[in-house]
């Protein structure tokens, strides 16, 4: 299977902090891969880092075979339109109704025009994410588990070959999230994604990951199956199964 | 001696970063897709949120400019100056300011509020990493609104101030509206006119661009979006009164000579 993403070597710091090492990751196409980090060891900045939206400060990386690190912002912009990222905060506009959140993607990316098709596709991957009849709700009106969903179906409403999700269900009831990991596994299932799942929810990782890696202190540590390292000796690797 | 160097650092930080956002702004100014609804949207927002106090403001300057120089130019038998003299200083310099004061106020907080809350709750990233592009999208129009609708709120507060001088010069004595308007009018010349009315146009652009600026550049954490509106508030009335003083510098040097 061909490479999708490639990091190689990535460091980053802010200020006098570095929060980026050395961070090695390679995502093969159709893949799921999960990255487990306790809070604040820059897995939300590695995410950004693919997106294009933080500069390493060295290091490459590498989406679809091109360096992203090279890109100006309309070379960007075309790679970010195959690209879907799930924030932890949902990030809806919330001044647009659902159905005008759904339509902003379709409109400003993908400069469909036709409202026939914009509605058929709302009204699809709004059953597709299981919040059928929302359109004309207001985000402020979702709850949490709801927003969730919600941010998923605006993401992947533009049908992106990649999706990276930042925390998918950090703050969710436990029902909720598993709910919300399901959710995952068939997207990659129906729109045959390749993706970075971004966690430290062990539960959210067991259902969805193909693969596992594992970031402490800037640096990569780890890298398998949920089994494998499940069963590892490594005392620190397995601190993150407890 | 170090702090003085870091606060230096510090500056010009802040002035390459407002280089770049206009750099960004200017380029995303011409590329197609222009976002009329948005900018409609926005032009409306901008205009019927401050019509009403804008009209308020305006007609009370007028009202009481008139009666405070009333007794005054009386003593002199010249009280049939008082409508030339008001909207000559209504004109050229009371309007433009205090309108553009006005809407530093609402607007510019309200658009570095806005932009900062979107900011703070991942909506500006949202848009980007969606391939969108948030500069054409909410700041050109944002601006480009600003730009159009503050000179025609000032016209509003010029009219209106007139129609203040004209109740006020009626409260004490009384002046027909024929001769009340021909002496308004009357007074003002077209060099009066023009140097104010491009003054607006740059009152407007500092009142977008600041407004925009702050809420962009806000940081993460919801005390910012405060400290944004505050901000911007702050920013956008020194930038119209430094503005205004370099414009008052060049129309009498440049104009009136
Ligand atoms: N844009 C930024 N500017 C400065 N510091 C940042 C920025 N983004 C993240 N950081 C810092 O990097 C560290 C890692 O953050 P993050 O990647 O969000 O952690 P997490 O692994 O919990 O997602 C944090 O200490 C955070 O303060
Ligand atoms: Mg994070």
């Amino acid at each position: 299977m061909e490479n999708i993403i490639e990091l190689a070597g990535i460091k980053k710091s802010f200020g006098t902090l570095e929060e980026l090492k050395e961070i090695n990751l390679v995502v093969k196409k159709g893949e799921n891969v999960v990255v487990i980090g306790k809070s604040g060891q820059g897995k939300s900045v590695t995410i950004k880092c693919i997106a294009g939206m933080i500069v390493p400060d060295a290091g490459s990386i590498k989406v679809f075979n091109n360096e992203v690190t090279d890109m100006d912002e309309d070379a960007l912009r075309a790679l970010r339109i195959r690209m879907g990222f799930l924030f932890q905060s949902g990030a809806l506009y919330d001044s647009m109704t659902v159905r005008e959140n759904l339509a902003f993607p379709l409109r400003r990316v993908l400069k469909i025009k036709d409202e026939e098709e914009i509605e058929a596709r709302s009204v699809e991957v709004l059953d597709a994410v299981g919040l059928s009849g929302a359109l004309d709700k207001m985000p402020a009106e979702l709850s949490g588990g709801m927003r969730k969903r919600m941010g998923l179906a605006r993401t992947i409403i533009v049908k992106p070959e990649i999706m990276l999700y930042d925390e998918p269900t950090t703050g969710l009831d436990t029902i909720t999230s598993r709910e919300i990991s399901a959710l995952i596994c068939s997207i990659k299932e129906k729109y045959k994604t390749t993706s970075v799942i971004i966690t430290h929810d062990m539960a959210c990782a067991k259902i969805t990951a193909d693969r596992m890696v594992i970031i402490n202190d800037g640096i990569c540590i780890a890298n398998g199956t949920y089994g494998e390292l499940e069963h590892s000796t490594d005392k620190l690797i397995g601190s993150f199964f407890k | 001696m170090a702090a003085d160097s870091s606060a230096i650092k510090k500056l010009l930080e802040k002035i390459g970063e407002q280089g770049l956002f206009f750099k960004a702004f200017v380029r995303n100014l011409f590329k197609p897709g222009f976002e009329w609804s948005e900018f409609l949207r926005q032009c409306y927002f901008i205009g019927y949120g401050t019509v009403g106090i804008v009209m308020l403001t305006g007609f009370i300057l007028g009202f009481v400019l008139t009666l405070q120089s009333l007794p005054t130019l009386q003593q002199f038998g010249a009280q049939t100056f008082v409508p030339a003299m008001v909207s000559v200083s209504v004109v050229r310099e009371i309007g433009p300011v205090i309108t553009a004061l006005i809407c530093a106020g609402k607007i510019a907080s309200g658009i570095g509020a806005e932009l900062g809350s979107m900011k703070v709750s991942e909506q500006i990233d949202a848009m980007q990493v969606s391939g969108a592009n948030p500069v054409q999208y909410l700041v050109v129009t944002r601006i480009l609104a600003c730009l159009l609708m503050i000179p025609l709120l000032t016209m509003v507060a010029d009219g209106m101030a007139f129609l203040g001088g004209f109740t006020g010069i009626n409260v004490k004595g009384g002046m027909s509206s024929i001769l009340y308007f021909r002496k308004t009018f009357g007074g003002l010349s077209f060099t009066d006119l023009y140097p104010a009315i491009i003054k607006t146009f740059f009152f407007g652009f500092i009142i977008g661009f600041v407004g925009c600026y702050k809420g962009f550049n806000s940081n993460k954490g919801t005390e910012s979006v405060g400290l944004a509106a505050n901000s911007a508030v702050v920013a956008a009335s020194i930038g119209i009164i430094i503005v205004d003083a370099v414009a008052v510098q060049l129309t009498s040097s440049l104009v009136y000579n």
